[in-house]
């Protein structure tokens, strides 16, 4: 397998496809979204449990390939315990290191998110990575519409 | 006709093909995303290339040099066309931007105001109206579902829907179930662009025309790889999309029928399918012409001219010397039965390596399929494994190959598939599953 291959199936996100963390979904959310990729067909459904302006749970449902898969996966660890505000925060980042192009910048901010570093190498896989964090949001403005990546 | 052939070495023809010569990182570039679009040989590319430095000119509207070479070029596509279907004139071959647009066409035609005025006159314009059904089946492409859904809302008909087996199958008897004296017209795939599943069209036709019905077939996976009888199927209507013919992309034909075309109501309006225009008054062109509005996509046209003498050499070319008075008819014919052995052969060693594969399933096991073998894995997503295989410089489609319904029907969200064309390699198709068994090793 090509390097860059290697850079975009790093082993956590093979390790979260396989077994993606906070699956299922909260009975009674008090938050919740829906989002879809037409183009692939994958879909994502996200819950948030809320308490004193913090993220006490967050979970995902949904098909869709390793990408996104582990995206979602990560994503709700990275959000959990989070205020809005710091969810809003991280998803900047995430989103800046997935659409820039040119040399890779270091993001520690973003602790084992930065394994998506490589998405940026595939322009068609980019929504995959950013399909979860755009339900995540809709789901945290209370959005009723299923989010779409087109 | 029966011949005497030996099987010539089709890896000589991959010459023809400039673009197969890519490397993708690295890697010689293995195309098996021919359902999508063909690629085109260095026949078609010349002839466009010749078009545009000496032919270029508006047609049917010109008495200069270059207007006449131009609608000389492109009238003998159309006689190329006609060969290629075995249509009786002609005068029933409709140049449109694609496939897409000649089911649109259709679906308009039959469901436009001036369809139904003209039907409560005199009785021969076929019309679908209020209370009619439309029938089409789980396998169509979105082209050949989205206009009939629109046109059933605009009259008030209703779209019914002909079940598959579990093998890709369409239900025969559920069909016969289907089909009622209400039925205006059946929408129907000649070959399945996700399961590679070839309809009994002939006999399909024969019970919808039973009920009075009319029969429109997609034949955008066909025309690649079938020989094509028109009038053998009796189809009413039939739509090629051309660039999956070896042809460039914004041609489609539409055949149809000559009385049906003639008494349907034109499609668009505008330059070249008129007779006469007062502000009063408008009388339309014959066919072909009356459904030909403005300039057409000329240089489209010539390349698939091109594309079908392209077919026509390789006919003759399996045939070898033995046969030098074949005519084109016949030499298309042999062509594409060799190209749909051909693809079948690469197909099949495709599907029984990857079904070694532990976790792979295979979608559609039709007897006879054409040469498409869509797939899933266990372990991992059609995305993943396209974006995978590209690296190696394999290109398969991944998705829902337009065919939302299909895929809900098969229970999968997306799945992988490659398409074969003759000018594919046995060493493609090993290293296809190859490829997918690194995938297996990876994701497991
Ligand atoms: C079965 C089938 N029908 C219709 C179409 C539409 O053809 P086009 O996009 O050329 O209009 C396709 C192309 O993908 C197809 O595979």
């Amino acid at each position: 397998m090509s390097l860059d291959l290697r850079e975009l199936y790093q082993e956590v996100i093979l390790d979260h496809n396989k077994r993606p963390r906070n699956h299922g979904r909260i009975e009674g959310a008090a938050r919740t979204a829906e989002g879809h990729n037409p183009l692939c067909g994958d879909n994502v459904r996200v819950y948030i449990s809320t308490e004193d302006g913090k993220m006490t749970d967050v979970r995902f449902e949904g098909s869709g390939c390793a990408i996104s898969t582990a995206s979602a996966s990560l994503m709700t660890e990275a959000v959990k315990g989070k205020s809005f505000e710091e969810a809003e925060a991280i998803f900047k980042e995430f989103q800046q290191m997935v659409t820039t192009t040119g040399e890779a910048v270091p993001h520690p901010d973003l602790g084992d998110l930065e394994v998506f570093a490589g998405v940026r190498e595939y322009p068609v896989r980019i929504k995959c990575a950013t399909l979860p964090w755009h339900t995540f949001r809709a789901a945290l403005q209370g959005e009723e519409e299923a989010v779409s990546t087109e | 006709m029966t011949l005497t052939v030996k099987a010539p070495n089709f890896e000589v023809l991959r010459a023809d093909f400039p673009i197969l010569e890519t490397v993708v990182r690295g890697k010689q570039l293995a195309y098996l995303d021919n359902a999508a679009t063909s690629q085109k040989p260095q026949l078609v590319i010349d002839a466009l290339d010749r078009y545009w430095r000496a032919q270029n000119a508006n047609v049917h509207r010109g008495v200069h040099y270059l207007s006449q070479i131009a609608t000389s070029e492109f009238d003998a596509a159309r006689v190329k066309v006609q060969t290629l279907l075995n249509a009786a004139s002609s005068k029933e071959v409709i140049f449109t931007r694609g496939c897409s647009e000649s089911i649109n066409l259709v679906a308009t035609c039959l469901t436009s105001g001036a369809s139904a005025k003209a039907t409560n006159g005199q009785k021969t314009t076929p019309c679908i109206a209020e209370g009619d059904e439309i029938l089409i089946s789980t396998m169509e492409h979105h082209s050949n579902i989205v206009p009939w859904q629109m046109a059933a809302e605009r009259v008030g008909a209703t779209l019914k829907v002909i079940p598959i087996s579990d093998a890709g199958e369409i239900d025969l008897e559920a069909y016969a179930g289907l089909l009622s004296e209400k039925t205006k017209l059946v929408g129907i795939v000649h070959v399945s662009n996700s399961l590679g599943t070839v309809n009994p069209i002939k006999q399909m036709v024969e019970m919808a025309h039973a009920v009075g019905a009319l029969v429109l077939v997609d034949g955008a996976q066909a025309g690649p790889h079938l020989s094509i009888d028109v009038q053998d199927l009796d189809a009413d209507f039939y739509t090629l999309s051309c660039h999956k013919i070896y042809a460039p992309t914004g041609v489609g034909v539409l055949y149809g029928k000559r009385a049906l075309l003639e008494a349907m109501p034109p499609y668009q309006g505008g330059g070249d399918m008129i007779r006469t225009v007062s502000f009063e008054r408008t009388t339309y062109a014959e066919l072909p012409a009356k459904y030909e509005a403005g300039t057409p996509n000329v240089a489209g046209v010539i390349g698939l001219g091109a594309a079908i003498d392209y077919l026509a050499h390789l006919g003759r070319w399996y045939v070898g010397p033995e046969k030098p008075d074949m005519t084109d008819r016949e030499a298309l014919v042999v062509a594409f039965g060799a190209i749909h052995r051909r693809e079948a052969e690469l197909a099949n060693e495709a599907s029984r390596l990857l079904l070694e594969i532990p976790g792979v399933q295979i979608n559609g096991s039709a007897p006879d399929k054409a040469g498409i073998v869509s797939f899933t894995l266990d372990c991992a997503h059609p995305h993943d494994i396209g974006t995978i295989l590209d690296s190696d410089g394999i290109a398969i489609r991944a998705g829902h190959h337009c065919c939302m319904p299909l895929m809900n029907r098969l229970g999968v969200p997306a799945t992988a598939r490659a398409s074969f064309a003759f000018y594919n390699t046995m060493n493609e198709a090993e290293r296809l599953a190859s490829g997918v068994r690194k995938i297996k090793e990876m994701f497991s």
